[in-house]
């Protein structure tokens, strides 16, 4: 940033409107994993790990945790892999295939889920593919690739092209060039790509609601349909798990330093329409 | 590029065989007859497109169109003065609130629903808080409706509209802020006269990014509108998993796509205009 220098700060009421927006954003998180411990017994309150308890036993829960972290695990990394290469191939190939490859990227970043999810719906219907985890970690990878190859994709602008020319120098093929300079200078990027995938896949609903089979409910899904029955200190128990899976994923991701390219250099974390 | 000629080959055919093919196929059988039982007959007609226009899916379709609208405006507002405040804090604190914001986008939608019942339900603090100062209120109105839907597509969608203004005003020349200080400008006459028109585009981009999204929407009309707001994103998934009548819920997200599209298209030109 050019001026760095004091800012003229914004008025008090811009000020204001943001911690609303926090507190708006906070408290009712903060309410939930409070109420998933803490409990009231003859008016006064106390803390407890029985909810908490009563989500580990509960078998099918934990059914649906392993199916939520088989699908993401898998899921991120194989758009990790084809993401990555799929960045790279945007930078080295001919405009039209990279234009194509930035078009596709661009369709899957606008386009609603939910008309995804209805197509891939469709598609593994008319390809009677049986529903199931494998169809879900596709449905997964579809969407997760282009937010892959935008994270990927911002590193490789930002990349000192003399590193490979220096390898090209010494008679490395494009091959070992890729291998042992690009992609390790690649790799907080590729790891950025990665757990964003992973937090992606694992929050996911809607598009795993259309494409699961029968009894390969993920987690998100079990709570959807539980939650239609009304709030519970389990459903908190619940709700809690989930959300401090998906705060230990996160804290990797923002101290991966692709958060700050993908969120500050590039003015939003869907920009990818701008170039 | 000897020996990497097959770089794009992965992410090409995945977008091929998972994003566009299935795309086009919802085109196709939007055209085809809905099956005895449910699934798809290759008999070609037109029907499924008149009956959008001739039944009561017109209604809900400008509905969905004034939701999304809605919320864009107001998350365009909120987002002005939010990312405001954000960019001329102290750049630790900036980054602080980059991340406070960005946490939420990543966390399940499930779970923030979930939590924000919590929240807002019944025996919940903010309905307690209420009683304790003896305000009377509508239980029912914090349990469903249309405003709890409108407080949750802001709060979700946000992040997307205040990502893209906070890039603009870090890129932002606060140099005419002082001067127009100088000159006697209030903070009103600055944010109108000097900062709106050097956000047009991050707005534009902001709001396209909210109102796609909105327009699908399906999870939060579902679990807090209550049986009276049906909104697009619920009519497809309706006609998708619970009629199976997937000709009709496939025209109707070809209507869709064709809005979501006129706005990108829109907002394309608006963008070359500017320049």
């Amino acid at each position: 940033m050019s001026n760095e220098r004091q800012r003229p700060s914004a008025p008090k009421s811009a000020s204001i409107i943001l911690h609303i927006v926090l507190a708006m954003l906070y408290l009712p998180i903060i309410v939930m994993l409070l109420g998933a411990v803490i409990q009231r017994v003859d008016g006064a309150w106390q803390f407890t790990f029985h909810w908490i308890n009563e989500v580990v036993t509960d078998a099918h829960l934990m059914d649906a945790l392993l199916n939520s972290m088989i699908v993401a695990l898998a899921a991120s990394l194989l758009s990790t892999v084809v993401g990555t290469l799929g960045a790279l191939a945007a930078v080295k190939s001919s405009k039209t295939l990279r234009d194509m490859l930035a078009g596709m990227s661009l369709i899957s970043l606008i386009f609603p889920e939910i008309v995804f999810a209805l197509a891939l719906l469709s598609w593994f219907f008319l390809l009677h593919v049986p529903l199931g985890l494998p169809t879900v970690i596709i449905a997964h990878v579809s969407f997760s690739l282009s937010y892959v190859m935008m994270t990927v994709g911002a590193r490789l602008a930002t990349l000192d092209k003399s590193f490979e020319d220096a390898g090209r120098d010494l008679g490395a093929s494009e091959w070992q060039i890729l291998k042992s300079v690009t992609i390790p200078l690649l790799k907080p990027a590729v790891v950025g790509g990665f757990i964003l995938s992973f937090l992606l896949s694992f929050d996911d609903f809607l598009i795993t609601y259309f494409v699961n089979g029968v009894g390969t409910d993920t987690l998100p899904i079990k709570l959807y349909s539980a939650m239609k029955m009304g709030i519970s200190p389990k459903l908190n128990a619940l709700s809690s798990i989930m959300f401090l899976i998906s705060l230990i994923a996160m804290i990797f991701f923002f101290r991966s330093a692709s958060f700050r390219v993908l969120f500050e250099n590039n003015g939003g974390p869907q920009n990818g329409k701008d170039e | 590029m000897k020996g990497l000629r097959w770089l794009p080959l992965p992410a090409l055919i995945w977008f091929g065989l998972f994003i566009a093919v299935p795309l086009l196929l919802v085109f196709v059988v939007s055209f085809a007859t809905r099956g005895t039982y449910g699934g798809v007959e290759w008999t070609w007609t037109f029907d499924n497109y008149i009956k959008i226009f001739s039944s009561s899916y017109v209604l809900i379709f400008f509905e969905s169109i004034k939701l999304a609208t809605v919320t864009t405006v107001g998350c365009a507002v909120i987002g002005v003065f939010v990312a405001w405040a954000m960019a001329t804090a102290t750049p630790s604190r900036r980054y602080l609130y980059l991340c406070l914001l960005a946490l939420p986008f990543l966390t399940n939608l499930i779970i923030r629903i979930y939590a924000l019942r919590v929240f807002l339900g019944y025996e919940g603090p903010v309905q307690s808080v209420l009683t304790m100062l003896g305000i009377p209120f509508d239980p029912f109105a914090f349990s469903q409706g249309q405003s709890l839907v409108l407080y949750g597509m802001i709060t979700t969608y946000l992040p997307f509209m205040i990502f893209p203004l906070y890039g603009a005003f870090e890129k932002f020349d606060f140099n005419l802020v002082e001067a127009a200080q100088d000159l006697g400008a209030g903070p009103w006459k600055c944010l109108f006269s000097v900062i709106l028109p050097n956000l047009k585009r991050p707005l534009i981009n902001g709001s396209v990014l909210v109102f796609i999204p909105a327009m699908g929407e399906y999870v939060i009309p579902d679990l807090l509108g209550g049986a009276k707001t049906m909104l697009f994103g619920n009519l497809i998934t309706e006609r998708f998993l619970k009629s199976r009548d997937w000709p009709q819920g496939a025209a109707l997200s070809v209507l869709l796509i064709a809005v979501l599209l006129l706005v990108v298209f829109i907002s394309m030109r608006t963008e070359r205009k500017g320049e």
